[in-house]
């Protein structure tokens, strides 16, 4: 077994040959970042007292919530038989919502770590992010993780792990990130089996942008992989996609903590300083060339973000609509797959409608928000982008239900995604059920092991976004699991069902939904509504419509008392101060005509059971 | 919108009122409020400040209550002298509880001698007392007569022994119209309190109440929603499930019974919850509570109002004994109206009145409301041409929602 490395490896004046690239591609809980930190700690690149948990999972909802979303690198020292090698641990988004940043992460490693859970076996996004990884000829080392673990069937998913990657389940390394037991094996292995980085070093720079983060001292630091040649501080370099050339002010690697360099070489993995401000012009995927001898191709694989899921966002205090431009404005300084603009709501007031990736970057966006902001928001429920051709043959492109045109339409598109969904067999009738009942076309099914089989749908978009997460783990008990990716469009029948109070077009709640799906969304929304909102001094009618057709309708009934039978001994004090209350109570209402409906309604109508029940826990 | 006042300035110990009390004082009619914090037993909806122990220690127990509050007058006379506010005869004086009638009939005609010898009462004054129909007899009511008591109110509540029952109400309802005959023979008029809405009472049971009250030709008719306030035991019981939740459409369709029957029976309403036989049955001092004029409130827990400051003793009655060493005032805390308080208070009281509210009153925001009101059916639209702002019958069931509308600022 081999101690921590006497001398580490000087970066800028590494022989490739020492070096080794490699990510984690695991699923949230399976373990990743407790083995990242036992790397950390077992190459003595954290310090025992400065070791917390998750050292890699910087921001404090990535610690909460289990997950990576910002990646990083961080440059290990670990000595074999006498040789000094530097590892590259290369962190990866590890949420379906972020494929393009797995797919860049993967693109600056030579071989992945499979880490998978012994007592859970391999889940849907692991399966998907496995495929990328070969893909891009990376080598697998197949690793059980949690082996302590009482309930772990280490043999079980050893042959599932074969099975995927070829090779005998004896390969499969066994450890525990937890206890630490076959790390320093892995360390070993990573060494011994994955090849070392090759390129042209006296060829023109270019290295791979995997990863942008904004710093609020030190500007955008851009994550990069050196492909060929060679990056030294002061010059300048120009990013290839934008021909936009800066200045190297800083240039170096994390180990973890940032360490400037004299440079870096063919395949070492480091970080650059421009002064840049904004994320986006740095962008994930692009080559880093040299400005004075720039290479005459990229690397290629560069692709610009493409939100698919779009929601409003309101403060739900109007004075707050500053607060939320320069919050929202500030995020994408680090966050290039985030696009909103302003929008106006009847009933919500001032907000934006925001693009994101999937639902997850949507819920973390909002979260984050709320708190690093302090502000109260009101999301509506997130849309699809729809392609609405009309009858004279004009386009639109609709991400907003009020958006939706009125006149004669000829064709309504959707995108499209293909699902794989992985689960025990016991589920496949449920999971097939949901699936049918979200207008699924099955794809097709394969057994990976017995009792675990893979389910492929495709299936609209719009139809995922919302609560199919939610329910798919609901039906499946909690073992399903879920992976996605774009896939085209098609022609679908849609409809606009508008909701009315008292004959008021409502805006946030109109939604765009199949026609057959129109009459249960209407009838589920007014009647959710007529729970929701308050009697008031007169009947209130809730309808859903679409166009001017009525197609469900509910009605409140007027309140017929509301005052307090007398003051008590004089106290006029109080009764003043009661009508002080009542009018406080007023202000946190939403008018809409003159119906006054409270915030509360808004967003309990906007959210689904299932996070209403998270909300609770 | 917090007020520009905070609720519970510290009152002076002295009680001396600051400079804007006396403004005007001489217009204005003056009326003495005496809390009686006693009763026999607590019934089960009531949060009023009252005790069932009859030894609360010190000047605070039943026995030495009269004198307590005596010392409370001679303070009310200085405080007033001291402020500035000239003496006014008492136009109107009212013992409330509590049950005052658990006090001997004759502390109760001391307090009220004492008061007069301090302040002297107007030609007609109007004395009431309340009174459990339980807590009198003949003879007590005639001592009250003859001390100068001019009215007596019953709190009779219901006529249905279930619902009394639910309310922890200990009279038999025999007896009030003995009551009621007793306090006729002594000279007195007689006003009877009903309460609706009680978990358990139906429409009919209501009804019975009502007819039966009228049955008894009483002067004056109080007719109150029943109110479950925190922390009493009816709450709790409603929370356990023992007793139904009481229910707005149900207190909405009594108080259109109570008005149908009452108006039919010769009643006519002159405040939201009260109704007389005619304009000189009217309870007076009632009256002033809503038309904002002045009156000391004496007794643990009373509150006072005078030209646009009001105050309010310490609630406990040992405490309140405790503080009023000579010279020295009960109150716990008080309030100075500013002048948009006093408007808001103006529009909030008025509006409660059959006589209303002149619309000239009303600041622009406000008469911007009242084509809506009309068109909602809660005003009266013939009276509101005509300057005067006077609810309609589904307005009076409305009449905070009408207040909100009125100010909506």
């Amino acid at each position: 077994m081999s101690p921590m490395a006497r001398t580490a490896p000087v970066p800028a004046a590494t022989d490739p040959a020492i070096i080794r690239n490699f990510c984690i591609i695991a699923h949230i809980d399976h373990g990743k970042s407790t083995l990242a930190d036992r790397m950390l700690q077992l190459t003595g690149a954290v310090e025992q007292r400065d070791m917390k948990a998750q050292y890699l999972d910087r921001m404090d909802i990535e610690r909460e919530r289990g997950i990576t979303i910002k990646s990083q690198a961080v440059r290990l020292p670990w000595e074999v038989d006498g040789t000094a090698y530097a590892l590259n641990m290369i962190d990866t988004p590890g949420h379906v919502d972020f494929t393009y940043e797995v797919s860049r992460s993967l693109a600056a490693c030579e071989g992945a770590i499979l880490l998978v859970d012994a007592a859970q076996g391999i889940e849907a996004q692991t399966l998907a992010n496995l495929y990328l990884a070969i893909e891009n000829n990376l080598t697998i080392i197949p690793v059980l993780n949690k082996i302590d673990l009482p309930a772990a069937q280490p043999e079980k998913y050893a042959a599932e792990l074969a099975s995927l990657i070829g090779g005998e389940p004896e390969d499969v390394l066994m450890v525990s990130g937890k206890t630490g037991v076959g790390v320093e094996a892995l360390m070993d292995k990573i060494v011994r089996d994955l090849p070392a980085p090759t390129g042209d070093p006296n060829a023109p720079a270019r290295a791979m942008i995997f990863d942008s983060v904004y710093d609020t001292y030190r500007g955008v630091v851009t994550y990069v992989r050196v492909v060929d040649g060679k990056l030294s501080p002061r010059e300048r370099i120009q990013m290839m996609s934008t021909r936009a050339s800066h200045e190297l002010l800083e240039i170096g690697v994390s180990s973890p903590e940032p360490k400037p360099s004299k440079g870096l070489g063919v395949g070492e993995v480091g970080y650059l300083i421009t002064g840049v401000k904004d994320v986006r012009q740095s962008k994930v995927g692009d080559t880093v060339t040299n400005l004075a001898k720039p290479a005459a191709e990229s690397l290629g694989g560069y692709q610009d973000p493409k939100p698919m899921v779009f929601s409003g966002l309101y403060p739900l205090d109007g004075t707050d609509y500053p607060v939320l431009r320069d919050a929202l404005a500030k995020f994408t300084l680090n966050d290039a797959a985030l696009v909103y603009e302003p929008e106006t709501s009847a009933a919500l007031g001032f907000g934006f409608r925001v693009g994101f990736l999937g639902l997850l970057h949507l819920e973390i966006t909002r979260e984050r928000l709320e708190r690093e902001y302090n502000l109260d928001l009101i999301s509506t429920a997130p849309n699809v982008e729809y392609e609405v051709t009309l009858e004279d043959k004009r386009t639109l492109k609709v991400t907003n239900p009020s958006e939706y045109p009125v006149g004669k339409i000829s064709e309504v598109r959707e995108p499209m995604v293909s699902a794989t969904i992985l689960a025990p067999s016991e589920f496949i009738g449920a999971i097939m059920e949901l699936c049918q009942q979200r207008r699924g076309i099955l794809g097709g099914m394969d057994y990976l092991s017995e009792d675990r089989v893979e389910i492929r749908y495709r299936l609209p978009l719009a139809e995922i976004v919302f609560d199919f997460f939610d329910l798919l783990k609901s039906k499946t008990r909690g073992y399903g699991s879920l992976d996605w990716k774009a896939d085209g469009d098609q022609v679908s029948d849609l409809v606009k069902v508008d909701i009315l109070l008292q004959g008021e077009q409502v805006d946030a709640f109109s939604a765009i939904t199949h026609r057959d799906k129109a009459y249960a969304y209407g009838v589920m929304m007014t009647g959710k509504l007529r729970e929701l909102i308050p009697r008031q001094q007169f009947e209130v009618p809730i309808q859903a419509a679409i166009g001017s057709r009525i197609i469900a309708r509910e009605s409140i009934r007027a309140i017929r008392k509301d005052v307090l039978a007398k003051c008590y001994g004089g106290d006029i004090t109080r009764k003043r101060k009661l009508l002080e209350k009542q009018k406080e109570g007023k202000k946190r209402m939403k008018m809409v005509g003159r119906v006054e409906v409270p915030q509360e309604a808004f967003i309990a109508a906007l959210s689904s059971d299932e996070s209403k029940d998270k909300a609770k826990k | 919108m917090p007020s520009a006042l905070p609720l519970g300035l510290p009152a002076p110990s002295d009680g001396v009122l600051p400079e804007q009390a006396r403004e005007g004082a001489a217009e204005r009619n003056f009326g003495l409020y005496v809390h009686i914090p006693f009763c026999a037993v607590r019934c089960g909806y009531c949060d009023f400040n009252t005790y069932t122990a009859t030894e609360l220690g010190g000047g605070g127990s039943q026995d030495q209550y009269a004198g307590t509050v005596h010392q409370e007058l001679t303070l009310a006379g200085q405080a007033l002298d001291a402020s500035g506010v000239p003496r006014r005869p008492l136009s109107t004086v009212f013992f409330g509880g509590g049950t005052p009638t658990l006090l001997p009939a004759s502390d109760l005609a001391g307090i009220l001698s004492e008061a007069v010898a301090q302040w002297g009462l107007v030609e007609g004054a109007e004395v009431t007392t309340e009174a459990n129909p339980d807590s009198v007899t003949e003879e007590s009511l005639q001592i009250l007569a003859a001390a100068g008591f001019t009215r007596v109110s019953f709190g009779m509540q219901s006529a249905v022994p279930h619902v009394l029952k639910v309310l922890d109400r200990t009279h038999s309802p025999e007896r009030v119209p003995q009551a009621v005959e007793w306090a006729r023979r002594a000279g007195l008029k007689v006003s009877l309190d009903l309460i609706y809405g009680t978990p358990g009472e139906s429409l009919e049971d209501w009804r019975h109440s009502l007819t039966t009250a009228l049955s008894y030709g009483p002067d004056h008719i109080s007719a109150y929603a029943l109110i479950i306030e925190d922390g009493t035991k009816l709450a709790g019981r409603i929370r356990r499930g023992e007793v139904p939740p009481i229910d707005d459409d149900d207190h909405a369709e009594k108080y259109a019974l109570a008005d149908e029957l009452l108006t039919a029976g010769g009643f006519q309403w002159y405040e939201v919850s009260n109704w007389a036989r005619t304009p000189a049955d009217e309870c007076r001092h009632n009256l002033a509570y809503w038309r904002g004029d002045d009156w000391w409130g004496a007794g643990p827990g009373a509150h006072s109002h005078v030209g646009g400051v009001r105050w309010w003793n310490v609630k406990h009655p040992r405490a309140y004994a405790a503080a009023l060493t000579p010279g020295t005032s009960p109150a716990a805390g008080r309030e100075v109206l500013n002048d948009h308080d006093r408007y808001v208070e103006d529009v909030l009281l008025r509006v409660r009145l059959r006589e209303g509210l002149a619309v000239e009153r009303l600041e622009p925001a406000g008469r911007h409301a009242i084509a809506g009101l009309i068109a909602d059916g809660l005003i009266e639209g013939a009276d509101a041409i005509r300057g005067r702002l006077r609810l309609t019958g589904n307005g009076r069931l409305m009449a905070d929602a009408v207040v909100r509308r009125l100010l909506p600022d």
